[in-house]
Order: structure tokens, then sequence, then C-alpha cells
């Protein structure tokens, strides 16, 4: 078969082969990545050092908010997604995604979505400012008129996931190669399904949420107004009904991605699979039923606050497992550490400090002290940063060879991963200490006793954010050449991607492998 | 210089850093949870401290391993990779333990938590209520009431390059114009609300934490059991001030909080009678700035042009500039669904007469127009 493809923007603009899409995606990704770390950048800055010195107060809103927005729904999903179109149907099988032309739009609605994200910053009144999880009434009688705006971007992003993940089911139950049961699926392609599903359960929701903000900001209803008979809590509930899922929506696929390289580099094979399997299923049920340990101090009552406390620690239960698992996978391997296998062990040691305060914080009378601190900064970032963001990167540098037909550089790359592994603990580990010192969150300006902390975390912040320019180099210097990958890339790994020819033909699987 | 050559030096640097850092600079910093001087909150702090042992006990095993096996389980060690992949009993084991360490943190847990809640028989009863971006106290008990305001030294400070190094300012942005003061050893049940939006009312050493939300009272206590000032801050992000709305609880024996509260009812009746008085354009103009500075400043900006898109202008405003009558309601009663409050509640008739009066003269507005108290009707 030909490997002929259009050429220039029309390439781009109506593709719906998978690997353009997944492309465009990471790129998309890549891309938000940058802005939102730009935003972080001028959060770090104004915190640099006590007094306000860069910007006025309500636009530092604005930067944590659409940090916040931009990381979460910009970069990490968008990339995750990245990842399911490039390696989802060349690992089970399939000559593409079962609904091409869907992907293609659920692609492009990304572009305006977040372009009318970020544009609201340059609107009167400036910015969404009311934090990256929205509390009515701050988002509704309070805000800017520029929410409006944010609303609908919201809307479309939904749209985009619902059909990204409508999508990578139906691939996935539908397109298996003959001999591929679910059970022999690569767990990246199992966590995927899992959190498609989970997409499909939650992005309703907060459509739903930001659909109620509209009409009580618009229409004269009063859903989370308590002057017109509305609760003001209720919009909380319905928010972490979705958000609780959504961390795991996060960081799902990046227990996938970390799954797939730890075996290939301790050339062995992946210990537990099935209670892996099994785990990933029991962390996204319990995600469904602990929400409200995100509200502790809304004023529940004690029984709600036991059942949340009990419910929410049980999810260290699967999440060990799959700790332990992959420690036993690399117990008597044969391990080698190219880049990827250095950014996955990475993760596997931060993220497990991010689990570890998310269980202190999962205990509610502890968590009245944690909560809004920025103890819960130094937390999410723990399990989203060095958690998703460092399989992510992984993830690019274990597939890259395949995607580009080129070996990336492997000095720059392990000098990448020092870098940033430093840096970001420099940057959140203080975090931990201003928390439980007494530093709220999302605030310009502190007193004096938190300066050195701050100071330290800023550091360390502008120097994650600068290695990250050195990764688009490393990125940008693979595609345009470098040594040869051969088509198997490592030391006998194991899936169907590494059986087909370096860089990845236009087309794979067309007529379908037997697995074995 | 290769890579790697630089790739060692800027990690023994690093190194370097991480470990003299602590030994200077930080010397007296504070790492841990605030302690308490509090009995519950003293039993939150071992909570923290069980869960926070347990964690760093299961880390401490689980990284070694990892670490043992990074260095011995290597290919350059000549290590052949075993062929094991699966073991019910291991994995058995390892579900089961989690479990029991979890069990262990949820007995204390639940019995910390149903003593957090139990806001029965308590010895005085006070209102928080969240402003943007104040906090306003009313003691249920003995009818108290009053307006807590981050203190001026600290707001000039905090103004966009203000000139004042924060570490000139005694307690910066954790000191009010006037903190909230309770008798020790007594149990305080603590009543918050909000006028707006979402606040929570924080105090770390009180071991309080609860949010303040507009239509909901929510219930919470503390004991303080050393006299003392203990300072807070708003917990929730509840729009542009947010960073600057401290709490300050002053904790005073019980003599000197019953002086405290006949000084407190002594001011209250002197400020009512100055309501009836006549007062002088330049009093009124002297007095309505510093209200002014205090009240509105925060929203419509010093300079009185406001935030365009947000907060409109006093400069040449169309209410400030146009009839007296417009002008007066919309500062007693506010104006529903936006951020512009109600400050008849806030402010006795003369500051409200003053305020006014320095609007619809000052930022070049010169109307001219001079409003007395007994023009103010709530």
């Amino acid at each position: 078969m030909s490997d002929h493809k259009p050429t220039g923007i029309k390439r781009w603009l109506f593709t719906t082969n998978h690997k353009d899409i997944g492309t465009l995606y990471l790129w998309f990704a890549f891309i938000m990545f940058f802005i939102g770390g730009a935003m972080a950048m001028v959060i770090r800055a104004e915190l640099l050092q006590p007094g306000m010195q860069v910007v006025d107060p309500l636009f530092f809103n604005s930067m944590t908010t659409m940090h916040g927005l931009i990381m979460v729904f910009g970069a990490v999903m968008p990339a995750m997604v990245g990842f399911a179109n490039w390696m989802v149907p060349m690992m089970i099988g399939a000559p593409d995604m079962a609904l091409p032309r869907m992907n293609n739009w659920s692609f492009w609605i990304l572009p305006f979505a977040g372009t009318m994200l970020v544009s609201t910053l340059f609107m009167e009144g400036g910015g969404p400012a009311f934090g990256w999880t929205f509390y009515a009434p701050l988002s509704t009688t309070f805000a800017p008129a520029s929410t409006d705006f944010f609303i609908f971007a919201v809307h479309m992003l939904g749209f985009s996931s619902i059909m990204g993940a409508i999508n990578i089911i139906a691939t996935i139950l539908n397109m298996r190669a003959p001999g591929m049961t679910l059970m022999k699926m690569p767990l990246f392609v199992w966590t995927w399904l899992i959190t498609a599903f989970l997409l499909i359960a939650v992005m309703p929701v907060l459509a739903g949420a930001v659909t109620m903000m509209l009409t009580d900001r618009n229409f004269g209803t009063s859903f989370f107004d308590a002057a017109g008979g509305g609760d003001p809590v209720l919009f909380q509930h319905v928010f972490w009904f979705f958000g609780h899922p959504e961390v795991y929506i996060m960081i799902l696929p990046a227990f996938g991605i970390v799954s797939q390289i730890i075996p290939t580099f301790a050339r062995k094979q992946l210990f537990g699979y099935a209670s892996m399997v099994y785990a990933t299923a029991a962390i996204a049920f319990l995600s469904f039923i602990v929400w409200a340990h995100h509200m502790f101090t809304v004023g529940m009552p004690v029984a709600g606050e036991l059942y949340f406390t009990y419910a929410t620690v049980m999810i260290a239960v699967p999440t060990a497992v799959k700790v332990f698992n992959w420690t036993a996978t690399m117990w008597k391997g044969s391990m080698t550490f190219e880049t990827p296998m250095l950014w996955a062990v990475a993760f596997v040691f931060l993220f497990t400090i991010g689990g570890f305060t998310g269980l202190m914080m999962g205990v509610a009378p502890a968590d009245f002290q944690y909560h809004d601190s920025y103890f819960i900064v130094a937390h999410f970032h723990y399990v989203l940063v060095t958690g998703a963001v460092f399989a992510i990167i992984a993830g690019i540098y274990y597939w890259i060879p395949k995607w580009t037909g080129n070996m990336y550089d492997e000095k720059l790359g392990k000098l990448h991963f020092w870098l940033s592994t430093i840096s970001v603990n420099i940057l959140f580990f203080p975090q931990h200490f201003l928390g439980l010192a007494g530093m709220p969150r999302r605030i310009p300006d502190y007193a004096v006793q938190f300066a050195e902390f701050n100071f330290m975390s800023s550091i360390g912040g502008f120097a994650f954010g600068l290695s990250q320019v050195l990764f688009l180099y490393i990125v940008i210097k693979c595609i345009r050449g470098g040594e040869k990958a051969t088509d198997q890339v490592w030391e006998n790994p194991e899936g169907l991607e590494w059986t087909i020819a370096s860089p990845a033909p236009y087309h794979t699987f067309e007529t379908a492998p037997q697995v074995k | 210089m290769s890579a790697s050559k630089i790739m060692r030096k800027l990690f023994s640097l690093l190194c370097a850093g991480l470990v003299l850092l602590p030994a200077s600079v930080f010397a007296d910093y504070k790492l841990n949870l605030t302690p308490s001087v509090t009995q519950l909150g003293q039993d939150i702090y071992d909570l923290h401290m069980l869960i926070l042992w347990l964690v760093t006990i299961v880390g401490i095993v689980v990284f070694a391993v990892i670490i043992y096996s990074l260095i011995n389980h290597r290919k350059s060690k000549g290590a052949v990779a075993a062929q094991f992949h699966e073991s019910a009993t291991v994995e058995f084991v390892w579900t089961v333990i989690p479990f029991i360490i979890l069990v262990a943190i949820a007995v204390p847990a639940t019995k910390t938590l149903l003593k957090l809640e139990d806001t029965s028989n308590a010895d005085l009863t006070i209102k928080a209520t969240g402003w943007q971006w104040k906090w306003e106290y009313e003691y249920l008990d003995n009818g108290v009431h009053f307006f807590s305001n981050l203190d001026k030294a600290s707001n000039d400070a905090r103004q966009m390059n203000s000139g004042t190094d924060p570490r000139t300012v005694a307690n910066y942005l954790l000191d009010v114009d006037k903190p909230i003061v309770v008798p020790v050893n007594k149990k305080i049940r603590v009543l918050t609300t909000s006028n707006d939006v979402i606040h929570a009312w924080w105090v770390p050493e009180l071991a309080i934490k609860r949010d303040a939300i507009p239509g909901f009272i929510n219930e919470s206590w503390f004991k303080a059991e050393k006299t003392g000032i203990y300072r807070g801050q708003c917990a929730e992000l509840c729009g542009k001030d947010h960073g600057f709305m401290p709490i300050v609880v002053n904790v005073v024996s019980e003599n000197d909080y019953n002086d405290w509260v006949a000084k407190q009812k002594k001011m209250a009746a002197a400020s009512a009678a100055g309501a009836s008085k006549t007062w002088s354009k330049a009093d009124l103009m002297k007095r309505g700035q510093e209200v002014y500075n205090t009240s509105c400043a925060a929203c419509h900006q010093a300079n009185g042009q406001g935030l365009p898109g947000v907060f409109p202008a006093i400069a040449g405003g169309k209410i400030t500039t146009g009839p007296v009558k417009a002008h007066i309601d919309i500062v007693v009663k506010g104006k529903a669904g936006t951020a512009m409050q109600a400050f008849g509640a806030q402010l006795n008739a003369g500051d409200l007469a003053a305020v006014i009066t320095f609007e619809r003269n000052a930022f070049g507005n010169n109307t001219g127009d001079v409003v007395q108290p007994s023009q103010i009707s709530r």
C-alpha cells in the first residue's frame, strides 16, 4: 500500500488519519503547556518576594485561574488524547480509529475553544478570576462579563472530550485484531478504555454546571444564588462530581504509559497485569463516590464527613497495589536507564509522595487544617506535574523514535530529566511547609514569615520552566533528524507497535495481525 | 564542557545548596503543622503526626526496595531478568496491609471528627460574616458589633510598588484595625456566614477553619487554653482582595474581656450621639477621605477611577455627580446583583454622610453638595 498523503495545510485541516490527529493533539497540548506555563511564571514572579511588584491582585487571580484551566483542559487532557490517537490503533492492531471523521472534528474544536478561553484575558473587566474550580457566586453574580465566553469555551472542550471518548471506546471494543482479547490488551489501552467511560460520565455533569451558571448570570435563574432560593453549595457538589473523576481522567492514562515503559527497560513482564486492570477499574469506580472530600469545610453533616473520609482513604488500596506492582516489575529485572525509564522511575517516586499527601487530606479532621492552604497546592502539583506531566514526557521519549523514525538526543534527554526533576522538587516541596505553616492558596501577597520558602519555590519554578524549553528543542531536533531508529527501537519491547517500521507508515495494519 | 560535565556540576551545586540552606537561612523556619493552643487542635496535630509517620514508614520501605532494585538489578551489573510476573499470595498480602493501616487511621480520625463537630454547650457565640474584603463580628450574647479591616500599615505597604518593605511592617497582612476579643478557657462557638461570595474563617493556631457561605450559617468552635494574639486569614478565594482580609483573635483573661465589652458599649453610644450633630464641610471631607480609603478604595480605587468593566469610577460618575438622593440610596442600600455592598449596615450615619460628601466633591466632581448625617435614612 502506498504512503500517499495530501500535502500542505489541507493535510492537517481535513485529515482523518489517527497519526496526524495524534500529532495535532500533541502539538496543541505542547503550545498550551507553554502558555499555561508562562502564566505560572507570572504567578511565581509575583510570589518571589513579599509585597506587590509585578501584577495587580485581580490579574493575579486571572493567572491562577487560567493557568489551572489551560493546564487541565488544554495541556494534560489533549496530550493524553494525542497518545490515545497515535498508540491505541497501533497497540490493538487496528488500521485507524473507528470514527475517523468525528476524530477530525473533536480535535479541530479544541483550537477554537482554547483561543476563546485565552481571549477573555484581553476583554474589558479581565478574564475569569475565580479559580479553575469557579465556585459560585464568585463566578456568577460577581464575575466579569468575559465569564460567558469562558462558559462557551468549556462547553466546546466538553464536546471535544466526549467525542474523543466515544471514538476511543468504539475503537477498542470493535477494532481489536483477531486474538487480541480484552485481557491481552496493553495496559495503556486498558487505562484509556476506563478513562473514556469516565469522560462520558462526567463531562455532561460539567456542562450542566456551566449551563446553570449561564442561566443564573443571564436569564434570571437562581440555581446557585441563596437570595433567590438557590444553593451555592450545590455548585460545589455538581462541580466535584465532575471534578474528582476528572483528576483520574488525567492520571489513569499516565498509569498506562508508565506500565508500558517500566517492563520494557526492566526487560521483564509487567507484574500483576490482571490486578493492574482491576485496580484501575476500582480507582475509577471509587472516583464517583468521594467527591465531597474536596469540600469538608462547607458544613456537611458529620455522617457525611465520616462517609467521605472512609470512602476516600479506600482509594489508597488500589493505588498502593499499582505502586507495588511497578516495584515488583523492576525487582530482579535487568534494568537500563534510557531517558523514558528515568522519567518513569521518577514518576513512581514522586507520584507516590503526592499519593501520601492525598491520603493525609482524605482524613476529614486533619483536612480542616490542610484545606485551601499551600499543602493542597503542593499535593496536586505532585500528582499532576510529577505524575501526569512526567508520564506524558516519558511517553514522548518512549514513542517519539517510532513516530519520527529518529532517536532523540539521549544526552540532552537525560539533562532535561535531571534539570526538571531537581527543579520541580525545589518548586513544589517547600509548598508543603508553607501550607502547614498557614499560608492560604490563591493569594498574590503573603506575610513575611512565608518569604524564604516562596523565594525558593519561585527559583525552582523558573528553572523548571526554562528546562521545558530544552524539551522543545530536543523534540524539534528529533523530528528534523538524528540517529535512525530501528523498528524495535528498544531491546525486545512487548507490543504490536514495535512490529511495524520506524517511522510508522501513514497507514498501518490494513491487514489485521494475528495475536497469539 | 560536555553536557554530562555541566550536569554533574549543576547537580553538585544544587545538592550543596539544598544542604546548606536549611542550616543557615531556615534555622527557625516552621516545617510542620502549626501547633495549636486548643485541646482539639492538639488532637488534630497528633492525628496529623500519626498519618505522617505511617506514610513516612511506608514510603521508606517502598522506596528502599525500589532503590535497592535500581542499584542491583541493572543490566550493566550483569543482572538477568527473572521470569515471575504474578503471585496471588503476595498480591493478597499487599492489598490487605494498606487496608489495615487505613483502619488504624480511621479510628482516631472518627473520634477527633466527632469532637470537632460538637458545638454544644458554648459559653459565648460570635457570628462572623464575610464581606468583600473584611469581616463583620457580632457577639450574639451581648450585642457587641463591629467590622474588622486590614490595618492601615499593611494596606499602605501592599499597594503596587508602595516603596515600603513589607519586612518593616509589623505583622504584615496579618493585622486588623479591630481584632475580636474572647475570654480564655471558654468554649467559643463561631457562626460563619457571608454577605456576598464564599469566604472561609481560618485561624491555624486555634485549629478552626469553616466556610462562610451566603444563605447558610455554619457552626464551629474553639476553646483557647492560653492568652495571646492569634492570627489567620480568609482561606477561600473571594475575589480581588482575597489575600487582604486577615482575622485576629485576641484571647484575654475573663476580667479583661468584661472590661473590653463595657468599653465597646460606651463607644457605640458615643457614635450614635455623633449621628445627630451637624458637621462642617471640611470635617466631612476629612472624615470622608478616611472612610473612603477603608471602605471604598479597594474597588473604586484610591484615585476614584475604578476598574473599567469591573468597578465603576467615582470621578465623574453618573451617580456621584447626579441627584444626592440616589447617591445616598446606593451607598446605604447597595446594588443587588453586583459587588456594591449595603454600607448602611456597616457605617454610622456620620461616616456615611462624610463619605458621600467626599465622593461628591473629590476627584474633580466638585458638585458642592454637603450631606449631613440627618439626611441619611436607612
